[in-house]
């Protein structure tokens, strides 16, 4: 066990364990959330969903799609710029692995408590908006193109209201650090949604357009643009924004709870408790966010462009800043 | 009464999320009356008697007369045939021509089931029948002969008794 220890306490042995750690993490979850999606939207449309694969329920359906998509020819089409066109993925799946750093699992189980870290999060998360863009304009297709402009015009839109909503939280915790706002909570003895709930749905509706999910996937509407911006994309290279669009469900799922619903904390739980059950409350936590998620999904069609935009300027934005008002003013009176 | 959506903003929503959420739990929990399709490969469904499902041939029935062939928008049908001279019924008579049928053969990867070939059939020698597992690994394969069409026959239901 010392050697164990003593072994991690290296900090290149400690890194590149991390490293490991988040790189496992990744297809884990992508392909956890992608299954629960393939079944539940199963379920709410009367069908069975995958149940061949791996004998029962299909739980090896989505092992056995990732090795279909390592399977296939990697095209590039003839006029695309290679070099921008081959980094795009691993921009967008940058963006996502960057966010596990700051997610504080437990009271000690992070990977990085930065001081600034829900400002490093929302700092980073907007890499995958370039990593899309370059996407959309490489492939040299009119539709990626079309997809690109789209997810760019909307995911800028987006993340004023993502921002804003975020600050109603750091007021009241006083701190930007991720686990310095959990144990805001803890020390408050309520999750913030109780007096963020406007914050909280701001969040979660900025955090829908920001993964451009329905009902805000105009980037890759499939009646219009084929498949937006990741129309030329095939084989690892599709299933690398097929996996960052899943596991940035969870990240950005992750910080809404360690904003608003006390990440890792329950209530009634002691603090050695809580360092080893914390994981599985938070994941359970954003399990539930995630599964708002795919409802909303299968349940509402897509905004319209024009519609989109008048959302995140007229009513998401105009509303955050007010939020951020009246938290201000009620933090200085109260 | 009125509906309530229109007066309430918002209440379309959350009518629209019930109606996936109730779906979601009664199929999880009472599969047997809300599930809408079967486990393929291990439950099959009965077809509904005048199902298109592939286009059968009653050889015996067939004069090569190649109307199918013609009316056919998709060019799938292929015939070949010869004639045959068939001695007189009584002594001294005409001497008889009857048409053989060497080949007949449709291209499923090319047919679209419209049916035309069934309806202009002069001789009933085509049939709808509700088979429908002849799919192939190969494009090529789709193309079956007049053997195959012919055991496709066996599976035609018989036709609905006439309308007094």
């Amino acid at each position: 066990m010392d050697v164990i220890v003593d072994l991690f306490s290296n900090f290149w042995v400690a890194l590149l364990g991390k490293i490991l750690l988040v790189a496992l993490m990744i297809p884990l979850v992508g392909m956890v959330i992608g299954f629960a999606e393939m079944k539940l939207s199963a379920k709410m449309q009367n069908r069975v969903g995958p149940y061949f694969a791996g004998g029962r329920w299909g739980w090896a359906q989505l092992i056995a799609d990732g090795v279909k998509f390592f399977q296939k020819e990697d095209l590039i089409p003839a006029d695309a710029d290679r070099p921008v066109f081959k980094t795009a993925p691993i921009w967008v799946l940058v963006g996502t692995v960057a966010l596990f750093v700051v997610i504080p699992f437990g009271p000690d189980l992070i990977f990085r408590d930065l001081s600034v870290g829900i400002f490093y999060a929302l700092a980073i998360s907007s890499i995958s908006t370039i990593g899309v863009l370059m996407a959309g304009w490489s492939s040299a297709n009119k539709y990626s193109l079309m997809g690109g402009l789209r997810a760019a015009g909307q995911l800028i839109a987006y993340e004023l209201p993502l921002v804003l909503a975020v600050v109603g939280s750091v007021i009241l915790a006083g701190t930007m650090s991720m686990t310095g706002i959990v144990e805001a909570q803890i020390e408050a003895g309520y999750p913030y949604i109780v007096v963020q709930f406007v914050g909280f749905g701001i969040f979660m509706v900025a955090a829908l357009a920001e993964l451009t999910r329905i009902p805000f996937d105009m980037p890759i509407a499939e009646s219009e643009l084929v498949m937006g911006y990741l129309t030329e994309y095939s084989g690892f290279r599709f299933l690398f924004f097929f996996l960052a669009e899943f596991a940035n469900m969870f990240t950005l799922s992750a910080i809404a709870v360690t904003l608003f619903l006390g990440g890792y904390w329950l209530p009634g739980l002691s603090e050695t408790q809580l360092a080893y059950l914390g994981p599985i409350i938070l994941i359970a936590k954003v399990f539930v966010l995630v599964f708002a998620m795919i409802w909303f999904r299968w349940t509402f069609p897509r905004f319209r462009e024009d519609q989109l935009q008048t959302l995140a300027w007229k009513w998401l934005i105009p509303l955050a800043l007010a939020n951020i008002l009246v938290t201000a003013t009620l933090k200085v009176v109260l | 009464m009125t509906d309530t959506s229109r007066q309430i903003p918002g209440a379309g929503m959350l009518k629209g999320l019930w109606v996936t959420l109730s779906t979601m739990f009664k199929t999880i929990f009472l599969p047997q009356k809300h599930l809408r399709t079967v486990n393929y490969p291990k439950v099959k469904e009965t077809p509904v008697p005048r199902a298109r499902g592939v286009i059968a041939l009653d050889q015996e029935a067939c004069t090569v007369c190649m109307l199918c062939a013609r009316q056919c928008p998709d060019w799938c049908i292929y015939i070949e045939g010869h004639k045959e001279e068939q001695p007189p019924d009584k002594p001294g008579g005409r001497i008889k021509v009857r048409a053989e049928l060497d080949r007949f053969d449709i291209d499923y990867a090319l047919c679209m089931y419209c049916g035309i070939c069934v309806e202009v059939c002069p001789f009933d020698a085509l049939f709808w029948s509700p088979e429908y597992e002849y799919s192939e690994q190969h494009m090529g394969d789709m193309l079956h002969d007049k053997e195959r069409l012919q055991d496709w026959l066996k599976t035609v239901p018989d036709a609905p008794a006439l309308e007094k």
